[in-house]
């Protein structure tokens, strides 16, 4: 990109971002909450980073939750998208079910899921699956669905049959898809491990938080917070890094 | 090489007559065209003799025996190139060879020698997107001749070109086809188009799809710019325009 481009491309974000900022820190200073409530941005970066130690150890088991969960999620959401495109049956039983999944509220759920998995990694993995699985089945399946017609009648004339048709025809067309319901998915990962931290854990940024608040450090909250949000920010351009490595004919590929 | 002899295919869909009565030849060799009206049922001809469709009745004889019995003698071409996206020019080339089980060294080995001829020296390795449509028509018939069967099915190759880039792919083709003499069966609209590249040519009808005429084409080969000033050239395409025409009403 040009430097023309450049400051093109980030100005605006920046420029809001900026404006965010000043009016935080502004409604703290001379707002009626007070700054003990609510601490500036300049209070919220230097404690955070005064505690960045504890910052970081806490943030490393829910980096590993929020991958091992999303790793999860892509294995179940494939086998499902594979499972819905090879049988209308099939289709027709689980979406519904899958649908229904998704209306149940995480409130109730998390904590269930730790009674019965305990505190460690495996309650905090399965509920990261849980809410990011579904936009990942769903873009997969209807990836499949936009396949070529006719290069699939090319291929039947050529002597495929059904499951070569899928991995060389349905399984690339669907790749766009598929990065468009990940970069969907992922911004819900990390927020789903910190919840899955605030209903049962020994370490994480959800305990973190919980333990800051506790003793009124709304200020490490937020720092916290700001952690968090860096961290589903970079999960989220990864995405488009991992588009560019596995699928250069895309237009996100053709980019580089 | 193969000859091949439609007679009397019938199909519908859903009640709807597509293919009525439909009868005609490819003997070994030769090229022949198709003309019709767009929606006549010359794709869905093309569906039964790859055998995606089910005629409802009548059948397809392959060297007079029944195309149940030698399935895989035609290559075919789509409609649109359908050349994949996310294959390279030379992957997409070997596509119908892969499917075959033929490995990949050895399907790169004998597509790489055609490639000068199909004028895709240089690009084997790009993705279509970066190529122009006449270079995507080569490559897609790339991929159907590679695939070394009996008859090649060419549904409007050129149908989606502009009028120059037609033209040069017209005699681009006529050019190889001297060479390697394919059986071809090529579907056209293109009047001109059929009777230059055709030993034959036939006419069908608006749906449901039926000969309505057979026109054999002795011009001299090579074709040449100068072919289709010549006087027979000339006559020829009056009396398919004619038929056509004829037909519309
Ligand atoms: N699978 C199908 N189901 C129903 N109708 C079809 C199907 N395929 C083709 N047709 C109909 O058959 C007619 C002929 O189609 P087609 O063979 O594609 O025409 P052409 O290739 O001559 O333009 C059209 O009216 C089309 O709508
Ligand atoms: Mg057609």
């Amino acid at each position: 990109m040009s430097p023309g481009g450049l400051v093109r491309r980030w100005s605006p974000p920046l420029a809001l971002i900026a404006l965010i900022v000043a009016a935080w820190q502004f409604y703290s200073a001379h707002g009626n909450l007070g700054e003990d409530v609510l601490p500036g941005p300049g209070r919220v970066l230097a404690q955070g980073w005064e505690h960045r130690g504890d910052l970081w150890t806490n943030t490393l088991p829910t980096l590993r939750a929020t991958l091992a969960g999303f790793g999860l999620s892509l294995a179940v959401g494939f086998g499902l998208s594979v499972l819905i495109d090879v049988s209308a049956a099939l289709r027709r039983a689980l979406t519904p079910v899958l649908v229904v999944t998704q209306t149940l509220p995480l409130i109730a759920i998390a904590p269930l899921v730790v009674l019965w998995f305990g505190f460690d990694l495996l309650p905090k993995v399965l509920l990261v699956a849980f809410v990011t699985f579904f936009p990942i089945t769903v873009a997969l399946t209807e990836g499949y669905a936009a396949a070529d017609p006719d290069s699939e009648a090319l291929l039947r004339s050529m002597g495929a049959g059904r499951w070569r048709i899928f991995r060389i025809l349905r399984v690339p067309t669907a790749v766009p898809f598929f990065f468009a319901g990940l970069r969907i998915a992922i911004t819900y990962a990390v927020v789903a491990a910190i919840f899955a931290e605030y209903a049962g854990a020994t370490t994480g940024l959800g305990i973190y938080m919980q333990n800051a608040k506790n003793s009124f450090r709304t200020d490490l909250v937020l720092a916290a917070v700001g952690v968090s949000a860096a961290l589903t920010l970079a999960l989220f351009a990864l995405t488009f890094a991992a588009e560019r490595l596995l699928a250069p004919w895309t237009r996100a590929g053709r980019d580089a | 090489m193969t000859s091949v002899e439609i007679r009397g295919l019938n199909r519908s869909f859903d009640g709807v007559p597509v293919l009525k009565d439909l009868s005609l030849d490819v003997p070994e060799g030769e090229f022949v065209s198709i003309l019709g009206p767009s929606g006549s049922g010359k794709s869905t001809m093309f569906s039964v003799l790859t055998g995606a469709l089910a005629p409802s009745s009548g059948q397809v004889l392959l060297d007079g025996r029944p195309l149940a019995e030698r399935p895989g003698r035609f290559a075919y071409m789509p409609q649109r190139d359908a050349l994949l996206p996310w294959r390279r020019i030379i992957d997409n080339a070997t596509l119908g060879l892969e499917i075959a089980g033929v490995r990949r060294a050895e399907a790169r080995r004998r597509v790489e020698p055609l490639l000068e001829t199909f004028g895709l020296a240089g690009y084997e390795r790009s993705y279509p997107a970066r190529l122009s449509g006449g270079m995507r028509q080569r490559a897609a018939l790339l991929r159907t001749v590679v695939q070394e069967r009996d008859v090649l099915l060419l549904d409007e190759p050129f149908g989606a070109l502009d009028a120059l880039t037609r033209t040069r792919m017209q005699q681009w083709v006529e050019g190889v086809w001297e060479r390697y003499r394919w059986t071809v069966l090529l579907i056209t609209h293109d009047v001109r188009e059929a009777i230059f590249l055709s030993d034959r040519v036939y006419v069908f009808s608006p749906r449901p799809a039926t000969v309505v005429k057979e026109v054999l084409v002795d011009l001299p080969r090579p074709r040449t710019l100068e072919t289709v000033t010549d006087p027979k050239f000339v006559e020829i395409e009056a009396e398919l325009l004619g038929t056509l025409l004829e037909e519309r009403l």
